[in-house]
C-alpha cells in the first residue's frame, strides 16, 4: 500500500515515544479514514510501543475505528425489547438487501452496519438509527424503503 | 545498607526497610489486607481498590502506597470494612457465577474473598452482561481465557511485559467489553508468545486456564506432588497435579511461579499409548514380548559370553543424562564393577566434554561456577553459543531482566537469536573462530588496563605467557579472522573489562567445536583475568542442556574418572571404591561416545547397553552409527519409548518415566533436587535403578538397594563433592554441591578463596581453523541446534501434540542473499549435502543467520541434521564438531 506509507509518514512526523500515541492514531485516521491492522502495526515499531498496547489504545477511545466505514450508520437495536419484536430478521434483512461482509460495511462501502443494545426508546421497537434518525416500529417493508432512501442519499452525494 | 522506617500498623509497631509498601509491611507484620491485583513479584498497579486501608485518617491503596516513617495505619476499621465490601460486590457484579463447574473453583482468589466477605447474593447486577456473554478464546494450543471471568486486574500483562518480556498482551475495548487480547485479537502462536504460561499462573481467577485440564478435576480432588521438570538443565521445581494417575496440571516453578512451555505444558507424553510396557525380545525381523525374567537372563547371558570370548573391554555402555543420579550411578558401577571395564560414557561427550576438560584445568572443576538468582545482579553479561531463550528459558528470564535493570548485554553469535534483540553489543563471528575473538577481547582489556592486577598476582599462575600469546591479538587481526569489525570488538571489550560484576554464559555454540577445549580454556583466561572468579554474579557459566546431564557427569558416567571427578589413575582413590564394591577395578580409561562407535565398526566392540539414549538422532555422522549398531553382536536398550535406536536392539527393557520413579537430579547451577513417584508406570514398565540391580545381580555381581535414598548414602560415602547429601536433607530447594558434610549448606558460587587445583591457572590458546572449510563444491558452513518447543531427539516432545504442532517438522535457515543467489524461495523443498549425506527440508530465508551460514535444528530424526554433521573430534575432550561443517543447498527439482 503506497498511501499506507505516506499516510504514517504524515502522522509519525516529529512524533517520538509512547506518549506520542494518541495524536499520532488521530492523524493517521484522519489520513486513511480509519485504523488498519498493518498501519498499527508499523506505528508500534516506529514508536517502541507493543502492538497490544498500540491495539488497546486504538480500541479504548470511540473515536478510532479499525474498519473501514461507510458513508452512513446504520445501528440496529438487539436491546431485549426490540428483541422479543423482531429485531434480528430486521437485522437479516438489512445485511441482505444491504451486502453487508463480515467487516460490517456494504458492498458498496456506502454504509456501516452495527449492533447496538439497548436505546432507551423500547416502546418504538424494533429500532434502527440512521446518522442518528430513528426509525421506529420496523418491519421487512421498511427495510426495503429504507434502503432506498439510503440508495438515494447516496446517488445525490455522487 | 538499606534504611529502616518506622511505623504503626493497627497499633502494632513495625519496622521495614525504606520503600517497602504498606501492604508488604502489613505482611510482614502478620497482618493480612485482602488485595487482587497485587503479586509480590510484579509492579503494583492499584487497579482493583481491594487493599484499602485508612492512613492517618485517609483511605489509600496499600499495594502502591509507600511507608513513611511515623505513618499510623489501619488495615480494619468499619469504614476500610464496608468500602472493601462494595469494592469486591462490584466487582462480582460482572462477574459470572459458575463456579460449579469452574476449574479454579477452590483456589480461585475472587471466591476466596467473596466468602470471606459473606457475600451472598449481589446488591448490583451490570446494566448489560455483555462481559458474561464474551466468548472465551482458545485459538492455541495450550491456554483457555474467559472474558467473562476476567476481572481486569493486569496480573497476566505484567507477568508478560516485567518478567517474560514479551508484551504479549493488553487490555482493549472499553467499558463491559474490556478485556485481555494480543494485537488484533491474534491467536497468541502469531504473536511473540512464548506459551510459556505465566499469565495462567499468576491469574486469581478462572479466567486464564490451562485448556488441558478442562473438566479433568477440580483443585480439591488433585494430589499434589512436588518433583523437578525433566527436560533442561534450568532444573525447574515444579509440582504435579494428578487425579486418576492423570497429570492434569503442573505448577511451581522458578521463584514459585516461572516454567516454559515444555515444563508447564508438555508432560503429558508420559500419558502416551505408544510407552514400552513390556520386555521385548527381537525374534526375526521383528519383537516378541517377554518376562522380566527371560528378558534379563538373556542380557546378562548374552553379555557374558561375549565378556568370556573378546574381554570385558568389548563391551561398552551408555547412561543417559534424562535418568538420575541413582542410576547413573549404578549404570557405571555396572560396567565398570560387574562387566569390569571403564567403557562408559553418555552424551555429555557431545555437548561440555570440552567444558570439564577445559575448565578443570583452568580451575580444577568443570562445573557451572555461579547461580541463577545471581544473574540479576550482574552489571555485564557475556553470552557466547548459548541460544538461552530456546535452550535455557529460564536463565534467558533473567538475563533479560538483568538487562532492563541497566545490565550490559553482549552477545557473540552468528545468528542473530533472540537476546540478541536486546543486547547493547551483538558481534557475528564466522563459526569456529572463537578463540581468536576471546583473545581479541584479552588483548584490548591488556592494552587499555582494565584487568584486574591484583587478583591475577594473588589467584592465578602462568600469565606471562598467556600474555604474550594473545599480543597478536589485535582488533584488526580478529576481525580478519572472524569478521566482527574491529571497532565493535573494542567497545565489546571495553565494556566487559569495565564491568564490576561480569557473567559469562556459554554453551555447546563454543563447545562443539574440533577446538573446544581451547575455546574454554579462552573464555577462562578471559574470567581470569577480569577478575570475575570466585564472587557472586560472575563467573564462567556453561549452561548444561539435558536436565541431569550435570548429575550424570558428577556420578562419572565418564570413562575416564570415577564419581565426583575423583581420578581413575590414583591408586588411592581407586582403592578406596574397590574396598567399597568389593572388586578389583580397571585402571585403563574407557572408549568415549564416538570412539565406542568407532570401536563398533572396527569389531573391537561388540556389545552395548544404551540406557535412556538415541545416538541415531544425536550423534554426529549417523549413517555411520547406524552401520555401527547393525555390526554389534548384542544391543540391549532400556528406554521408555521405541525411538530409532531402539530400531537395532536385540532386547528393549521398558523403563519408567522421571514421573514414577524416585530419585535426584543435578542441575546446571550444581543444585541437588529430588524427584518423586506421582505414578505408576505403565504396564510392567520399571525404574531404570530396578532394572540395573537385577541386571547386575545376573552378571553376578549382586546389587540390591531397598529405595533409591540408600543409593544416595552410598554415593555420599565415597564421592567427597556430595558427601553431606542425603535425601532427609533434600526437601524443598534441594543443595548445591560441593557439601561435603552433613552441615554444611552447599555452596552457590564456587572458587571463593581459592581454586580446587590451588591457583586459577592461564592458558596460551592459539586458534587453529575448523576442521572443514567451505569450498566450492560445499560453499556454506551449518550450525546446529534448538528450538524452544523441543528437546533433544523429541523422543518426549514429539508426542506432545500442541508441541508437535508447533514446530512439526525440520528447516533450514538461509540467509537471503544466500537463498537469492542460489533461486531459492522462502517455504521451498531444498536438499542440504555434506560430504557425509543429504537431508530435505524446507527453507526459511531469515536475516538470522548471517551470509554464507546455514542452521538446522538437530531435534528432528527423519531430517536428521546430524547426517550431515562432521564427527572430527577435539583433541582434548573428543567432542565432535557439530557446530560448523561445510555444506552445499540446492532447490529441489520441480
Ligand atoms: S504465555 Fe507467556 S508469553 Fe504468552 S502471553 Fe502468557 S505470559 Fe506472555
Ligand atoms: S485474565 Fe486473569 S490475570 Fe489477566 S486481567 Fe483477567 S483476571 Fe487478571
Ligand atoms: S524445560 Fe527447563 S526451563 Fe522449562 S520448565 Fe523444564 S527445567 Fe524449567
Ligand atoms: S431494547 Fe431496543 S430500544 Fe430498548
Ligand atoms: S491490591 Fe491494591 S489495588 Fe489491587
Amino acid at each position: 500500500m503506497a498511501d499506507l506509507e505516506a499516510a504514517l509518514s504524515v502522522a509519525l512526523q516529529g512524533a517520538k515515544g509512547p506518549g506520542a500515541l494518541v495524536p499520532v492514531l488521530q492523524r493517521l485516521q484522519g489520513e486513511l479514514g480509519y485504523l488498519p491492522g498493518p498501519a498499527l502495526e508499523e506505528v508500534a515499531r516506529r514508536l517502541g510501543i507493543p502492538p497490544a498496547r498500540v491495539f488497546g489504545v486504538a480500541t479504548f477511545y470511540s473515536q478510532f475505528s479499525l474498519k473501514p466505514k461507510g458513508k452512513h450508520l446504520v445501528r440496529v437495536c438487539l436491546g431485549t425489547a426490540c428483541h422479543v419484536r423482531g429485531a434480528p430478521q430486521i437485522l437479516a434483512e438489512l445485511s441482505r438487501q444491504l451486502e453487508v461482509g463480515e467487516d460490517g460495511l456494504s458492498r458498496d462501502g456506502l454504509v456501516s452496519l452495527e449492533e447496538v443494545r439497548c436505546l432507551g426508546a423500547c416502546a418504538l421497537g424494533p429500532v434502527v438509527v440512521v446518522d442518528g434518525e430513528y426509525w421506529g416500529r420496523m418491519t421487512p417493508a421498511k427495510v426495503t424503503q429504507l434502503v432506498r432512501a439510503l440508495r438515494e442519499r447516496g446517488k445525490g452525494e455522487a | 545498607m538499606e534504611r529502616l522506617v518506622k511505623l504503626r500498623i493497627d497499633g502494632q509497631e513495625v519496622e521495614v526497610p525504606e520503600g517497602t509498601t504498606v501492604l508488604e509491611a502489613a505482611e510482614a507484620a502478620g497482618i493480612e489486607i485482602p488485595h487482587l491485583c497485587h503479586h509480590p513479584e510484579l509492579s503494583p498497579v492499584a487497579l482493583c481498590r481491594l487493599c484499602l486501608v485508612e492512613v492517618d485518617g485517609r483511605l489509600l491503596t496499600s499495594c502502591n502506597t509507600p511507608v513513611r516513617a511515623g505513618m499510623e495505619v489501619r488495615t480494619a476499621t468499619e469504614r476500610v470494612k464496608r468500602l472493601r465490601r462494595l469494592v469486591l460486590e462490584l466487582i462480582l457484579s460482572d462477574h459470572p457465577l459458575d463456579c460449579l463447574t469452574c476449574e479454579r473453583n477452590g483456589s480461585c482468589e475472587l471466591q476466596r474473598y467473596a466468602y470471606e466477605f459473606g457475600i451472598e447474593e449481589n446488591r448490583f447486577v451490570g446494566p448489560d452482561h455483555a462481559r458474561r456473554e464474551l466468548p472465551p478464546r482458545e485459538d492455541n494450543p495450550f491456554i483457555r481465557y474467559e472474558p467473562g471471568k476476567c476481572i481486569l486486574c493486569a496480573r497476566c500483562i505484567r507477568v508478560c511485559d516485567e518478567v517474560q518480556d514479551r508484551h504479549v498482551l493488553d487490555f482493549a475495548f472499553r467499558g463491559f467489553s474490556t478485556q485481555v487480547v494480543t494485537f488484533l485479537e491474534r491467536p497468541l502462536t502469531e504473536t511473540d508468545c512464548e506459551l510459556c504460561g505465566q499469565c495462567v499462573a499468576v491469574c486469581p481467577t478462572g479466567a486464564l486456564t490451562e485448556k488441558e485440564r478442562r473438566f479433568k478435576g477440580r483443585e480439591w480432588e488433585l494430589e499434589r506432588v512436588e518433583t523437578v521438570c525433566p527436560f533442561c538443565g534450568c532444573g525447574c521445581r515444579i509440582t504435579l497435579h494428578l487425579k486418576g494417575g492423570r497429570i492434569v496440571k503442573v505448577s511451581g516453578g522458578y521463584r514459585g511461579f516461572r516454567l516454559c512451555v515444555k515444563g508447564r505444558f508438555g508432560l503429558t507424553f508420559v500419558h502416551r499409548e505408544d510407552r514400552l510396557k513390556v520386555p521385548l525380545i527381537r525374534e526375526g525381523d521383528g519383537f516378541r514380548e517377554a518376562s522380566w525374567d527371560e528378558a534379563l537372563g538373556y542380557v546378562a547371558e548374552r553379555l557374558l559370553e561375549i565378556k568370556e570370548k573378546y574381554g570385558p573391554d568389548a563391551i561398552a555402555g551408555l547412561a543417559s543424562a534424562k535418568c538420575t543420579n541413582e542410576e547413573n550411578y549404578l549404570f557405571q558401577k555396572l560396567i565398570r564393577a560387574a562387566i569390569g571395564t571403564n567403557n562408559v560414557d553418555h552424551c555429555a561427550r557431545l555437548c561440555h566434554a570440552p567444558t570439564v576438560a577445559g575448565l578443570v584445568a583452568a580451575f580444577g572443576s568443570g562445573a557451572m561456577t555461579n547461580s541463577i538468582d545471581e544473574i540479576l545482579d550482574a552489571d555485564c553479561i557475556l553470552v557466547t553459543g548459548s541460544n538461552t531463550t530456546e535452550a535455557h528459558p529460564i536463565v534467558a528470564q533473567e538475563i533479560r531482566r538483568a538487562v532492563r535493570r541497566g545490565g550490559t548485554l553482549i552477545v557473540v553469535d552468528p545468528r542473530r537469536i533472540e537476546l540478541a534483540e536486546l543486547a547493547h553489543f551483538h558481534l557475528r563471528q564466522r563459526p569456529g573462530t572463537d578463540v581468536a575473538w576471546i583473545n581479541g577481547f584479552c588483548h584490548l582489556i591488556l592494552e587499555e588496563g582494565l584487568w584486574d592486577e591484583e587478583f591475577v598476582r594473588e589467584r592465578c599462575e602462568n600469565f606471562e605467557e598467556f600474555a604474550r600469546a594473545v599480543e597478536r591479538y589485535t582488533p584488526e587481526y580478529v576481525e580478519e579472522i572472524t569478521g566482527i569489525p574491529a571497532a565493535l570488538l573494542r567497545e565489546a571489550a571495553r565494556a566487559f573489562g569495565r564491568a564490576q560484576r561480569g557473567m559469562i554464559f556459554y554453551s555447546m555454540g563454543l563447545t562443539q567445536h574440533t577446538s573446544g577445549t581451547d575455546n574454554v580454556l579462552a573464555i577462562a583466561n578471559l574470567a581470569l583475568l577480569t577478575g570475575n572468579v570466585g564472587r557472586r554474579s560472575t563467573g564462567v557459566n556453561p549452561l548444561r542442556g539435558q536436565n541431569n546431564v550435570q548429575g550424570a557427569c558428577d556420578l562419572a558416567a565418564l570413562p575416564n574418572v570415577l564419581p565426583g571427578y575423583q581420578k581413575l589413575s590414583d591408586r588411592e582413590v581407586r582403592g578406596k571404591f574397590e574396598a567399597a564394591w568389593g572388586v578389583k577395578l580397571p585402571e585403563k580409561p574407557g572408549l568415549t561416545v564416538v570412539e565406542m562407535f568407532q570401536a563398533a565398526l572396527a569389531g573391537e566392540v561388540r556389545g552395548m547397553l544404551i540406557m535412556g539414549e538415541n545416538p541415531m538422532v544425536s550423534d554426529p555422522d549417523i549413517s555411520h552409527v547406524a552401520e555401527a549398531l547393525e555390526k554389534l553382536e548384542f544391543l540391549a536398550v532400556i528406554d521408555i519409548f521405541p525411538n530409532e535406536t531402539t530400531r537395532f536392539a536385540d532386547v528393549i527393557l521398558p523403563a519408567a518415566s522421571f514421573a514414577e520413579k524416585d530419585g535426584t537430579f543435578t542441575s546446571t547451577e550444581r543444585r541437588v533436587q529430588r524427584l518423586r513417584r506421582a505414578l505408576d508406570p505403565p504396564g510392567e514398565a520399571r525404574p531404570d535403578w530396578e532394572i540395573l540391580c537385577e541386571l547386575s545381580t545376573r552378571l553376578g555381581y549382586p546389587m540390591s538397594y531397598r529405595h533409591p535414598g540408600e543409593i544416595m548414602d552410598e554415593i555420599a560415602s565415597l564421592t567427597p563433592i556430595y558427601g553431606g547429601i542425603s535425601y532427609r536433607r533434600l526437601e524443598g530447594e534441594g543443595l548445591q554441591w560441593p557439601c561435603p558434610s552433613p552441615d554444611h549448606p552447599g555452596t552457590p558460587f564456587l572458587h571463593k578463596d581459592r581454586f580446587p587445583r590451588g591457583k586459577g591457572r592461564f592458558h596460551a590458546v592459539e586458534f587453529r581453523e575448523p576442521a572443514e572449510l567451505p569450498d566450492a563444491e560445499y560453499p556454506l558452513i551449518l550450525t546446529t541446534g534448538r528450538v524452544l518447543w523441543h528437546f533433544h531427539s523429541r523422543t518426549m516432545t514429539g508426542r506432545v501434540e500442541g508441541l508437535h504442532e508447533l514446530v512439526p517438522e525440520a528447516y533450514v535457515e538461509i540467509n537471503p542473499a544466500d537463498a537469492g543467489g542460489l533461486g531459492i524461495r522462502d517455504g521451498e523443498r531444498v536438499r542440504v549435502s555434506s560430504r557425509r549425506g543429504s537431508i530435505e527440508l524446507v527453507a526459511k530465508v531469515t536475516e538470522r543467520v548471517p551470509q554464507g551460514t546455514v542452521f538446522i535444528p538437530f531435534h528432528f530424526g527423519d531430517q536428521a541434521a546430524n547426517v550431515l554433521t562432521n564427527p572430527a573430534l577435539d583433541p582434548v575432550s573428543k567432542i565432535p564438531e557439530y557446530k560448523a561443517c561445510a555444506v552445499r543447498v540446492e532447490p529441489i527439482e520441480r
